[in-house]
């Protein structure tokens, strides 16, 4: 950072309202660090060192950053689905506990228990990767209850895929919410496609946004490949369910470079290899760097030392998973029934 | 005699099945355009056409009630869910509205309808996606609940499923998808509630199906019969509900000792219901009291060496087995 430092920032540029460099240049890192993070899951996925299910972020990742990293306080809430390692990761969980959990081991997040699909984090209000599908919106209803029954200055943001949108939990949770007025920003990430299912085979209404008007819920739709438009539109709602408790639905637009999980191809099926490439062009981390750079805030310098920096950041959290002790025996009969962990 | 994997013996009971009756139909995610979430309908798509073989939304309580309905006015749809575990979305539908249609409607109303899917525990799936479901819904009077352990059993009775006119849940298993065996040729169905003597034996009985049977149970009594120079008779029930208990009752009058093998929870588990049934209809025949081997009473961890600890194995089959026979 040091040797761009010498590049003057220019003034109150609309796209960047009061956002400082070191801010901007966190989001930066916090996308490339998912990115860089998730294609080193993928190698140790090939190698047999993941197990089971694995979902990956990648095309996503302005929006964890943009709605957590960005909008959101420590304290606030995020609960999410099964492709979650991106969310945990801008909301500050630790990653080389995260990696250290997708390899099974003791250090990990869960200490072994939930794998790629449930990262948990009490520390920092991260309550969970869930893998059945729509079966955490209600939970995130359940918080906003919680948030507003203490009279708390919080919210409680919700991800989910588009083809959630179709579950019967989603329209009972956004019932509840409106209904009671509670503090629940709603996101829906729409990247088109549930597995090989597209959005328009799935869904009665193709505008998802759409969905909040039958729960009184205001909605709002957001360029998923913009992280300083997800972080206006997030901090947005967040000010307002602190002020008045209102939810909020925002169906942000986004694309997953990957295929759904690690044994979907990237394009085949329900896909065209030029869908994807054409796709690729928006990369929301791209995006980022040449804004960075048109406002000359950073030179091409930048992008050489931050790769440098995540590299051995990912470094390191493989060597911490890989030198992990394997969770022990009797920890398969722990935490079945609160007792405390008697240790 | 062909040789086929598990999920194509599957896919030519369905064909053969839609080719027999226009009525039947296959509902599921991604069972059409994407050929299936594990390719088990391969082909049917393009074959019958987007009529007969449909995608759904990710909409379980939705799609098994469409199913239920459809059956109550005639059809007889196959619903496909991805997983098993997918089905607890769709529990109300299961077993509020196909399980007690005829009870409740005086007879009125009869649901002929195959839920079915893979089920059980595979590599790393953690606590939401790896469980053994059987014992719950074979619980509920009205539903049957069929598990084959291997093809030529998944196709014939997949085939009589589907010709049923009551409720079936039809539990396969993931990892078995790929596994081959040997198929008749032409047509044939096997019927629900016989069981099949697997290996014949005299020293004791051990009962188990699905996967469990196949992967677990029967390499574990090549080791043991050398190990402990034992002779085991094997039993796989086919179905669960109805169980057929006169073949387990007569086998244990052979061997006098008898251990069962599931997947499940021990806790009102199928073993707990066959362990009282030969303990009520068997008693004097039994040398030992009767040994369940199970999952161990938690959710599924994630993490390799706690998934392979928690699930039936050698060791636990074997501490069974020395059990019965007293032997320390
Ligand atoms: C109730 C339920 N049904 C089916 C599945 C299997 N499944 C896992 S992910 C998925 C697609 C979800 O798509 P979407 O909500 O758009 O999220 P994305 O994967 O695109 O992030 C399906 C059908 C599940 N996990 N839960
Ligand atoms: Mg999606």
């Amino acid at each position: 950072m040091k040797s761009t430092a010498a590049v003057a920032p220019k003034q109150n540029h609309s796209r960047l309202p009061g956002l400082s460099r070191e801010t901007l240049l966190s989001w930066y890192d916090d996308m490339l660090l998912v990115r860089r993070f998730e294609e080193k899951c993928a190698q140790l996925y090939g190698m047999g060192k993941i197990m089971g299910f694995c979902h990956l972020y990648n095309g996503q990742e302005a929006v964890s950053t943009g709605a957590i990293k960005g909008a959101l306080n420590p304290n606030d809430y995020v609960i999410t689905a099964y492709r979650d390692h991106g969310q945990a990761i801008s909301k500050g969980v630790d990653p080389k506990a995260i990696l250290a959990e997708l390899l099974g081991k003791y250090t990990g997040t869960t200490r072994g228990k939930g794998g790629s699909m449930h990262i948990f984090d009490r520390a920092t209000n991260f309550l969970g990767g869930h893998a059945i599908i729509g079966g955490h919106i209600p939970l995130a209803s359940g918080v906003g209850f919680a948030i507003k029954y203490r009279g708390e200055k919080k919210v409680c943001l919700c991800f989910m895929g588009d083809g959630a949108t179709n579950i019967g939990a989603f329209h009972e949770a956004l019932n509840l919410a409106g209904l009671w007025k509670l503090p629940v920003i709603f996101i829906i990430e729409n990247n088109k496609y549930a597995m090989g299912t597209a959005v328009e085979r799935s869904s009665a209404v193709q505008d998802l946004h759409k969905k909040a008007i039958a729960y009184n819920i205001s909605s709002e739709v957001v360029n998923g490949m913009d992280v300083l438009e997800i972080y206006q539109k997030v901090k947005a709602a967040a000010d307002r369910a602190r002020a008045t408790y209102e939810p909020t639905l925002l169906e942000i637009e986004t694309y997953r470079f990957r295929g759904h999980s690690m044994s979907d191809p990237v394009h085949g099926v329900y896909r065209s290899k030029d869908e994807v490439e054409s796709r690729k062009q928006s990369d929301p981390i791209i995006l980022l760097g040449e804004t960075l750079k048109e406002e000359g805030m950073i030179t091409d310098q930048y992008f050489d030392e931050a790769e440098k920096r995540i590299k051995k950041i990912v470094e390191e959290c493989v060597e911490f998973a890989e030198n992990s002790p394997d969770p022990p025996v009797d920890e398969l009969w722990k935490d079945v029934y609160f007792e405390g962990r008697g240790e | 005699m062909a040789i086929v994997s598990l999920r194509e013996a599957i896919n030519q009971a369905i064909d053969e099945e839609m080719a027999r009756d226009e009525r039947v139909f296959l509902m599921g995610e991604e069972v059409a355009n994407y050929q299936g979430a594990y390719k088990v309908s391969q082909g049917l798509l393009q074959k019958w056409g987007p009529r007969r073989i449909i995608d759904t939304p990710i909409a379980e309580a939705g799609f098994a009630g469409v199913g239920v309905g459809a059956a109550m006015v005639g059809l007889r749809p196959i619903i496909e869910f991805m997983t098993w575990n997918f089905s607890l979305v769709a529990y109300d539908q299961i077993v509020n509205n196909a399980a007690k249609m005829l009870s409740m409607s005086g007879g009125n109303f009869h649901v002929p309808i195959v839920f079915r899917g893979p089920g059980g525990a595979a590599h790393g799936l953690g606590a939401t996606h790896s469980q053994a479901l059987e014992s719950v819904y074979a619980h509920f009077p009205g539903l049957k609940v069929v598990m084959p352990s291997n093809c030529k059993d998944a196709k014939g009775l997949l085939k009589t499923s589907i010709r049923d006119d009551n409720p079936i849940v039809f539990i396969e298993s993931e990892v078995m998808y790929g596994d081959k065996g040997e198929i008749p040729d032409g047509e044939y169905t096997i019927p629900l509630g016989v069981g099949e003597i697997k290996k014949e034996g005299n020293d004791l009985t051990i009962v188990s199906w699905s996967k469990t049977l196949a992967h677990v149970v029967l390499k574990a009594v090549d080791v043991l019969q050398q190990e402990l120079n034992v002779s085991i008779e094997v039993i796989d029930p086919r179905t669960i509900k109805p169980m057929d208990y006169d073949l387990i009752v007569e086998s244990v009058k052979k061997t006098n000792r008898l251990v069962i093998v599931e997947e499940g929870w021990p806790f009102a588990g199928v073993g707990a219901q066959i362990s009282h049934e030969v303990t009520s209809r068997a008693f004097d025949s039994l040398d030992a009291p009767v040994e369940r081997v199970t999952q161990e009473d938690v959710p599924l961890p994630y993490a390799h060496n706690l998934e392979t600890l928690s699930l039936p194995n050698l060791d636990k089959i074997r501490t069974a087995v020395k059990k019965v026979l007293y032997i320390d």
